[in-house]
This record gives structure tokens, sequence and C-alpha cells, in this order.
């Protein structure tokens, strides 16, 4: 019964509904600012279980996509409303509607004027993620991809902290440009398919010529999303200055926006084009791993750090992608969700004693692990899945994408691999300088352990991070048919694909 | 039953880790130490049907990384092989539990002690049932983690967590070979599975690979890469440098950790492959030089160090390098032999010299011992009964293996064999040589610590000194129990299919047909290492100073160990932290941000101030950037339909 309501409507805008609630709050500030505090997490929680139904009725081995809705929009114009998921989306909308009640906890005491504004663009944030995920039609795919803009905008903007304005303006420049080449781009894909419908799209062949042009153009965008080298530089300050809670979300799913719409769109869209830039690909994507180790290894800001380690990992995922092979793509996806939890996680670990000490010098903390010995554990836990740690979910990604990296060529897997063993660099000497020595200061020795709020909030990373590296299966049995399926929509294009040879 | 002796000790280090939460340190003590006793009693009786009743079995658990046609499982394999490292990692690791209950005793988180040396021991036991190489690669980082948390388990103390840091990152240096290796593998034979590999190795022998660009032969490649892997694990010459430092760790990990188990996993690894590795000349070469080289340069290091558990520290690794020299030259059963007899007394000796620091109240400096044999006369006769084991004396443990493999080297009769042979004979000189400095220095002469803490200095309890005793016993007779089977005449039978040794290889064969001399040889230089030891350290005391004087270059070169740290730190460290800073400021900050954001936000502002002081910026900019849309969209139009 359950299969046929409108799943997908429901998870994309209760989100939405909630904002409507936050809308009538009256009262004083105090009231109103816990009452927004309880709504937003509510209604995300509530999103949460919703989406849970996704799961539970979803159909590994089917073909195309499922729990498809399409309605009239634009009538007569090829535009319409269209929603629906497979192996390759679901993932994200889970994580999209697992980490925003979590952020919205870990926002609980951080966030303390104007909350209810904040909640509500956070509850918009969400709308639009999933939203994003769930599209296929590629119109509305680009008003959600650019509507994820603008809460994000204003929640750095308002919310962040002392060179906000200066991060804010950088995200959205970075951003903005490379969406108006993609916008472009689909205008003249509209032109020659004459349908915004994203399944029609993939059957659609454009020309070999056309083909170079378009993957450019969303190349511009997508580029900047995951971030690649050399157009990661936002990033860094976004984050710095993103309260915990953006920095999550940031890392945890907006990031992923690029790499899935590589798998989404030009993959199986251009597959000649995607197949001539690979090479290109993988030279940014090599240089994004170990330059961004590198400069990881000089920073002196925590979140700076893993900003920095971020951008290597995602020069993982877009080596997968563009191998081209299904461990690659599958490695690339694993990758992505595995690094949603742990930088989700691991900003976390940097939100909770920046609330105690208020400040993200390195250099100030020392000996932590002696005062929170509870924390020291999560924090050591997902610093290990974050260099990759057999067990946990960081290695099953890194691994598969490996495989598929030396499939397309020993090269790659090469210097990808060095990724190992700066990463283990950075994190560790991190982790080092912050948890072990001696306890530095009187403020150091003085901060509270974690509360039970913020164990609910690693709680659950925890365990998710734990069960996909022991149990990936879980989750590669779920992307498997869909990436299976993109991938010979790649074949069929006439792009040669690894796979088979 | 089987499944249980690898997921014991991980059910003991997850309860003890929970009851290091409330501090519950006894309850801790006792259900790591009664696990892990379990496993042992569960190994011995695995080792009885699998090695000696010749009944190989694995066990599946479950899917793991399954993508396309990459497939690893949870699968446990045990063959003789793994049964003979299930007695040594169990057998060491449970005597060195119940040793840390006395050791540690004084120390704040006992629980949390306990739960990581459970931890360490369950991953080693993944490493060694593993059954194919992404599974080795789980039980491997698996040992690496434990190892970190073990050597900064005082993470207060800067030596001990940078010491930690730097075994984590060394070892990582090794990964990358291995994780490359096992690419390398998967690509030539289509799967990761040891049955796979080993079935399809013989057809691959002649086969090429392109790797980095040009064709390389296919298992050379594989081979090569793997025992990269096995370097950085097993502490071999060039990815050495963590070890020593390791030593910051409390003295029963040095014991199981740095001296029984982790360090011989590439010992392990290595004899695993052999069904790959015999089909890979070259790879053999490269290990045997290796391994001999690592044997001659620890041993050069070891006699100069001050610090009791260095100069073990050194001395395993001298030990690691025979062992690999032996499997170069095809000796595999003589390498397991050795890394079998050697977990016992070099377990024995590292944990008879924590017997000595804790009687002196924490010294470590032999310079600052002396005199004490006569107040903990039990530890003193562990001590001796550890280093003649060591240095391969008549019917101690050391003498059937080291011998045994001396032998095959110079019994492969290949160039390599014989500068295995010739620096391994060395190595055993230095070999004694150190060990009775070290006993000499440790218990006699005159005292060299503080009348204060001589008047403290005691023989352990006896939770510490049952755990010196077991394995005191095996450092006797593990050797001659132990021969006929591992490489005597039940050879073939005892190891069935999980050793391959080729035909043409016949080291190991011809070992027992050796000139009388180089059976003797051995003894000979071990006996005038002692003497000379004596000479210099109890009768002519002046001379060790004496002589490092006057050779004081070659002294100042082994001393600071042929300066693999500084060259280190020069080449690799500070250019990459000097890199990243530069990268950073110039690149993203000067460059990228300058000629991007920053750079375009200039000329805009610049730009926008000049046409009109009326427009706000984000208007502005938006505008400008739907412009260059408009410009590209013209643009590609005209191209594409020339002309509009």
């Amino acid at each position: 019964m359950i299969a046929n309501w409108p799943l997908l409507t429901i998870v994309t805008f209760l989100p939405l509904i909630g904002v409507t609630f936050l809308l009538m709050i009256r009262g004083d500030e105090d009231v109103v600012a816990r009452n927004a505090r309880n709504v937003a997490l509510w209604v995300s929680g509530f999103t949460f279980v919703i989406s849970l139904a996704l799961v539970l009725n979803f159909d590994p081995n089917a073909l195309g996509y499922q729990f498809e809705e399409r309605a009239e929009w634009l009538p007569g114009t090829g535009i319409s409303y269209h929603l629906g998921v497979d192996g390759v989306s679901l993932p994200f909308i889970l994580l999209s509607t697992l980490l925003s009640p979590l952020a919205i906890l870990a926002s609980w005491k951080a966030i303390t004027h104007r909350v209810r504004e904040y909640m509500i663009a956070f509850l918009v944030l969400e709308t639009m993620m999933i939203g994003m995920f769930a599209s296929l039609d590629m119109l509305m795919f680009y008003l959600f991809f650019e509507g994820v803009l603008i809460p994000m905008f204003i929640i750095i903007g308002v919310w962040g902290g002392k060179r906000r304005v200066y991060a804010a303006f950088k995200f959205f420049l970075y951003t903005l440009l490379g969406s108006v080449l993609m916008l472009v781009c689909m205008l003249a894909m509209y032109i020659d398919a004459g349908t915004t419908d994203i399944p029609m799209l993939t059957a659609h062949s454009f020309a070999a010529s056309m083909q170079t042009w378009l993957f450019l153009g969303f190349l511009a965008s997508f580029a900047v999303k995951v971030p690649m080298w050399p157009v990661h530089t936002w990033l860094p300050d976004a984050h710095v200055e993103a309260p915990t809670a953006g920095s999550m979300i940031l890392a945890g799913v907006l990031l992923k926006m690029g790499g899935y719409g590589f798998i989404r769109f030009s993959l199986p869209m251009f597959p000649l084009a995607s197949e001539f830039f690979a090479p290109l690909i993988f030279a940014l994507s090599v240089i994004a791993v170990i330059y961004t180790s590198l400069v990881a290894l000089a920073q002196s800001d925590m979140k700076k750090l893993i900003a920095y380690s971020s951008v290597a990992h995602m020069g993982f995922v877009t080596i997968g992608i563009f191998t081209m092979t299904e461990q690659g793509v599958a490695g690339a996806m694993f990758q992505m969700i595995s690094h949603g939890l742990v930088s989700a996680a691991l900003f976390f670990c940097v939100g909770v004693v920046y609330d105690r000490l208020h400040t993200r010098e390195i250099s100030a903390y020392g000996g932590v692990a002696a005062v929170m010995p509870r924390y020291a554990v999560y924090f050591m836990f997902m610093m290990l899945a974050s260099v990759g740690l057999p067990g946990t979910s960081g290695f099953v990604g890194e691994m598969l994408v490996l495989v598929g990296a030396w499939k397309a060529s020993s090269w790659v897997a090469f210097f990808a691999a060095t990724g190992l063993v700066l990463g283990a660099a950075y994190m560790l000497w991190l982790y080092r300088r912050v948890m072990f020595g001696k306890i530095v200061s009187a403020e150091v020795e003085g901060m509270e352990r974690i509360s039970r709020r913020e164990v609910v909030i690693f709680a659950p990373l925890t365990v998710l991070v734990l069960w996909f590296g022991v149990y990936p299966a879980s989750l590669l049995d779920v992307m498997a048919g869909s990436v299976q399926s993109i991938l010979d929509s790649v074949a069929a294009g006439g792009a040669f694909v690894i796979a088979g040879r | 039953m089987y499944a249980s002796i690898v997921f014991l000790p991980l059910f003991g280090a997850l309860i003890a880790g929970w009851l290091s939460l409330s501090h519950r340190d006894r309850a801790a003590e006792l259900v790591t130490v009664s696990f892990l006793l379990l496993s042992l009693l569960f190994s011995i009786i695995a080792f009885a049907q699998v090695a000696i009743g010749g009944q190989p079995i694995t066990i599946d658990l479950a899917r793991w990384i399954v993508s396309g046609d990459f497939e690893a499982m949870w699968r446990l394999r045990f063959d003789t092989l793994t049964a003979v490292m299930l007695i040594v990692v169990t057998g060491v690791s449970s005597m060195v539990h119940l040793y840390s209950v006395g050791y540690m005793s004084h120390d704040r988180s006992r629980a949390r002690f306990m739960a990581y040396l459970s931890l360490f021991t369950f991953a080693m036991l993944m490493l060694v049932t593993a059954d194919n190489l992404v599974q080795l690669f789980f039980g491997w980082e698996g040992v690496g983690v434990a190892s970190y948390l073990l050597i900064g388990f005082w993470y207060q103390k800067d030596s001990a967590h940078t010491a930690a840091m730097k075994a984590f990152v060394v070892n990582r240096v090794g990964d990358f070979g291995f994780a490359l290796g096992i690419l390398a593998v998967y690509q030539i034979f289509g799967s990761v599975q040891f049955d796979a590999i080993f079935a399809n190795a013989a057809s691959a022998a002649g086969t090429t690979i392109n790797f980095l660009g040009r064709p390389m032969p296919a298992l050379e490649v594989a081979g090569i890469l793997l025992f990269i892997g096995a370097m950085g694990k097993s502490a071999q010459l060039g990815l050495h440098t963590w070890l020593p430092d390791a030593m910051e760790g409390p003295t029963p990990v040095s014991a199981l950790i740095h001296a029984a188990t982790m360090v011989t996993a590439g010992v392990f690894m290595v004899c695993r492959l052999s069904p790959m590795l015999e089909y890979a000349p070259l790879s053999l070469d490269i290990i045997t030089i290796v391994g001999a080289m690592t044997a001659i340069f620890a041993a050069t290091v070891g006699f100069t160090q001050f610090d009791i558990k260095r100069v073990i520290a050194y001395s395993t690794c001298s030990q690691l390098g025979y062992m690999f020299f032996a499997a170069g030259v095809s000796a595999y059963p003589a390498a397991m032999f050795h890394l079998t007899t050697h977990a016992f007394f070099k377990a024995l000796l590292f944990l008879g010299a924590g017997s000595v620091i804790h009687a002196l109240s924490d010294e470590q400096d032999l310079r600052n011992m002396g005199g004490i044999w006569k107040k903990i006369p039990f530890t003193y006769a562990m001590m001796w009964i550890g280093s003649l084991a060591l240095a391969g004396f008549p019917f101690f443990a050391g003498f059937y293996s080291k011998d045994m493999i001396l032998e095959a080297a110079f019994a492969a009769h290949t160039p390599v064999g014989m500068l295995a042979f010739w620096l391994g004979c060395a190595a055993a000189f230095l070999t004694a040589f150190y060990s009775w400095r070290l006993l000499i220095m440790a218990f006699h002469g005159k005292p060299g610590a503080s009348a204060e803490v001589m008047s403290h200095v005691h023989e352990s309890p006896l939770v510490m000194t049952i755990p010196l005793f077991v394995l005191s016993i095996g450092a006797i007779f593990s050797g001659w129990l132990g021969y006929e089977l591992f490489v005597g005449h039940d050879m073939a039978r005892f190891w069935g299919d999980s050793i391959l040794i080729l035909p043409e290889h016949t080291a190991m064969e011809n070992a027992h047909h050796v000139p009388t001399w180089v059976k003797l040889l051995p003894i000979v230089l071990a006996t005038s290492g002692v003497v000379l030891a004596v000479l210099c350290y109890a009768v002519w005391t002046g001379l060790p100073g004496a002589a490092a004087r006057a050779l004081s270059p070659i002294h100042a070169f082994f001393f600071n160990k042929w300066y693999f740290d500084e060259l280190y730190d020069v080449i690799f460290v500070r250019p990459a932290v000097r890199i990243g800073a530069f990268l950073w400021k110039r690149g993203d900050g000067d460059t990228i941000d300058g000629l991007g954001p920053d750079g375009l936000s200039g000329l805009v502002v610049r730009v926008s101030a000049a046409a009109s002081r009326l427009q706000s910026g984000f208007v502005f900019h938006y505008a400008f950037a739907m412009l260059i849309g408009v410009v590209v969209l013209v643009t590609w139009y005209y191209l594409r339909f020339g002309g509009l």
C-alpha cells in the first residue's frame, strides 16, 4: 500500500512543511529558539524515518527507476515534474535525510541568535538536496542544484566566522560561474533533444562534436562542486567560516553533487567526450590527491586541514568515475557515501572542541585525550576511517577505486596510492597534536567531557562507518545494477568501456 | 571452534574496552587473559588436526567487497602455515597478556592496555588466517593500528606518540607497495583469492603486464610490490626506522608485537606466497639481498646502542633479515622454523629485559645497570637462556633454526646465496657479541644505578615469572622438538600444500649435505663473539671506549644507525611540509585565488566602480557571469551552425 504513495514527493517537501510550522511560532526570543530547534529536529527526523520506507521498498534487482512520479508541468514543452530514484541516487537521499537531523542536533547549542531563521535555512537546504537527487527532469535538477546554493550561502554568510562574507562570496562566485555554463549547455541539449527528461536524454545520442562542448560546460559546474583542483580554493574558506553544521552538510552532501552529476549526466549522456577527457580528469584528480594532501600537512587550522583532506578524497571519486569500470564507478559511489559520513563526523569532531575552546588553531590544543576519553575514541575511529583503514567504510571505496584505476592505467593507480601515505601522515599528525601529549593549558584541562547529545550524533555515524566497512555488500548490492546500466549506456554510446576488456 | 580462535580475542578486546570506561581493570584482565588462554587451547587442537593430522580447512564467514568480478570474501583458511602461526601468536600473546597483569600493575589504564593487546591479537589472527590478499591486508593494517595504539599507549609522553605516528606512516609506505601489489595480482590472475593465484601461478610465469607504461614480467612486478609491503611491516633495511623507536611502548608490547608476531608478518606473507614467488626469481633474489643486508646492518647498529630495549630491537631486525634471506633462497621451511623459535626466545629476552627494567625502577640505559645478578637470579637465568638461544649455541632453539638458514643459503650455490651466507655469518658473530655485551653490562660489574634504586631491586612477582618460565621452555626445546617436522624428514608431509618449492630450487634439500666447516662455522663465530664480549666488558673494560675513540667515524656511523633517520628527515619529511606550505601560500593563495576569484573580484570591483557606483556587487557579478554564458552560447552557435 505504502508503495502507492508519492513517497519521493513527501520526502522531498516534508522539510518545507516544517518551514511553515517554523514561521508560525510566536513568542519571545527564547521560546522561539527552543521551539524552532525542536520543530526542525522532529521534522527532519520524521523525514528520515519516511525515507527509510524508500529503502525497504527498493528492489535492487529491478531495472530502471523506482518510485517514479510524473506530472504535467509545462505541457507541450517536454518539461515535466518527474521524480524517481535508482541505486545511484537512493544512497544519497538517505545520506541527506540522515545528516540533516544530525546537523540540526549539532547546532543545538552553537547557534544562539536568529535560531528560527537558521532552522528555516536548514530545512530548505534539506528539501533542495533531496529534490536534486530525486529529480528525473533536467530543469528540476537545475533548480534544485542551484537552489542548494542559496540556503548554504545564507548559513555561511549569516552564522559564519569572521571572514564569512569573503568566504560566502567566494563560494557563490565559484559555484555560480560554473552553473551558468551548465545552464547554457542544458539549453543546447533541450534544443537538440526536445526534452528535459533525464531518462530520455540518456537514451538520446548527441553528436560527438556537441558532446565535447556539453561535457566541458557540465564539467565547469561539477568540477567546482566536487571540488576538483584547481577550482577547490573556495572550499577551505567556506568550511573555515561555516558553522559546524554547515560544514557537516557541505562536506557530507554538497560535495557529492558534483560526483553525482558526473555519474548521472556526463558519463551516460556524453560517453564519447567522457572517454576523450578521462585523461584530463585523471591528471587533475591525481594532482588533487597529492597537492592537497601536501597542503593539508602545512595547515595550522583544524577545519582547513580536514577541508583539504576532503579535496584529496574527492580526487579518488573523480578518478573512479572516469575509469568507466564497474569497480571504479561503484568505488567512487561508495567513497562518496563513506566520505559523507566520515567527513561529517570529522567536522563535528572539530565542532565539539570548538564549542568548548572557541578556537580552531591546532596549537591551542594538546593532551585532549586525557580530558575527553570518549571523544578520543570517536575521533580516533573517524580519523582511521578517513585514512582508509580496512574494516571501515573508507577502505572499501579507496580499494575499489584503485582497482578501477589500475585497469585504466597503472600510473593513475600509482599516484593515487600515494594518497595512502600522505593521508595517514596529515591525519595522524593532526590527531597527535590535538589529542596526545601533555595537557597544554588550564583551558584544555577544563574542557567538559562529551555530552549525551554529542554521543547521539557520533553513534549512528560510527555504527554506519563500521557496518559499511565490514559488510559493504549491503550498499554495493543496491548500487550494482544501476552502475551496470549506466556503464551499459556508456558502451552503447560508442565509448570503449574497459570492463569488457 | 576454529572461528572462535580468531574471534575470542576480539570479544575480549571489546569487553575490556567497555570495562576500561569505568576503570574495572581487574575484570578486564580476567576476561582478556582467560579468552586468550582459551584461544591458545583451541589453537593447539587446531595445530594437531590441521598440521599434524594434515587436514586443512576453510570457513566461509560472509561476503565482503564484491563488485563485478572483483571478489574479496571474509573467509578463514587453516593450513599448516596458519597452524604454525596460530601457535606462535596465541602462545606468545597469552604469555604476554599474563605478564602484563604484573608489569602494568602500577598503570592507571590497565583495562585499556589489555583491550589493545587483545585487539592486536585478533588482527594478527585475521592476518594469518586470511584466505585472500585483501583480508590479509585487513589484518596487516589492523596490527598496524594496534601497534600504533600500543606504542603510543603512554600518550602524554612526546617521544611515545611521535614514535607511534612514525611507525604507522613508515608502515604505510610499505602498504603503498602492498596495495599496488594486490592490484597487480588481480590483473594477472583476475582474483585475489589464494587458491586461484596458486593454481595459475605456473601458467602466468612467462607473461608480462604493462606497469608504469612499459611491459614487465608479471609475477616479478607483483612479487616486488608485495615485498615492499613486507619490508615495511618486518622493518627491513630502508623501512626499518620505525622499529627501534617503537620501543617507546610498554615492554610487553615490544615482546609481543615488535619481536614475536607482527614484525614476522612480512616473513609469513612471503612464505604464504611461495607458490607465486617460486616463479619470480628476480623477486626472490631481491628478498635475499635485502634480508642479508638487514641482518648485517642491524647487527652493526645493535652492538653500539646503550638502551637495553633498542639493542634487542636491532637484534630482532637482524634476525628478521635471516628469515627473509632464507625465504629468498627458497628455504621457506627454514624461515618459518626460525620465525617460530625466534618468537619464543626473543619474547623471552624482551620480557626478561622488562623484568630488569621493572626491578631497576624503569631504568633502560645499560650504562646505569650492572651488579644485580645476585638480586634477581631468576631473571638473570632467563636472560642467559634467551641469549644462548639467540646466539645459536648447540641444543638451544636458535641453534637448529639459524644454522639451518645459513646452511640453506650456502647450499643454494648462487651468488646471492653466498652473499647471504657470509653476511649472515658475520652477523652471527656480532649477535653473540652484543648479546653478551648486554648480559655483562646489565647484570655484572659495578652497579650503575643509585643506592636508592639498588635498594629496591627485587625479583618480579609470579605472574611475571611464570610466562618467562614457559617461554624459556620454548627457547630451549622448540628447536629440538620442531626440527624433524619443520625442516627434517617429515618436512614435505608436514607443510603439505601450504608451501611450494620448485624441484630446481634445491637449497633446502642440499642444506642437509653441506661441508662440515659450514656446519661448524656459526658455532665458532658465536663462541668467539662471546669471548670477545667477555674480554671487552669484563676483563679489559677500558677497551670498548678506546676502540670507539680510535675508530670514531665508523663508531659514529654505527651508533647513529647509519644516519637513516637524518637522511629521511632531510629528503622526505621536511620537504613534504615545506612543499605543502609553498603550494598553499603560492599555489592556492597567490596563483589560483590571485588569478581566479580574488583577481576576478578585484577586476569586477574596479570595472564596476568605474562604470557605476550605484550597482551592488552581487547583482553585477550575476550579470557579469550571465554575460559570459551568453557569449559562450553565441560563440558555440556560431561555430556550430556557421553564422546566425
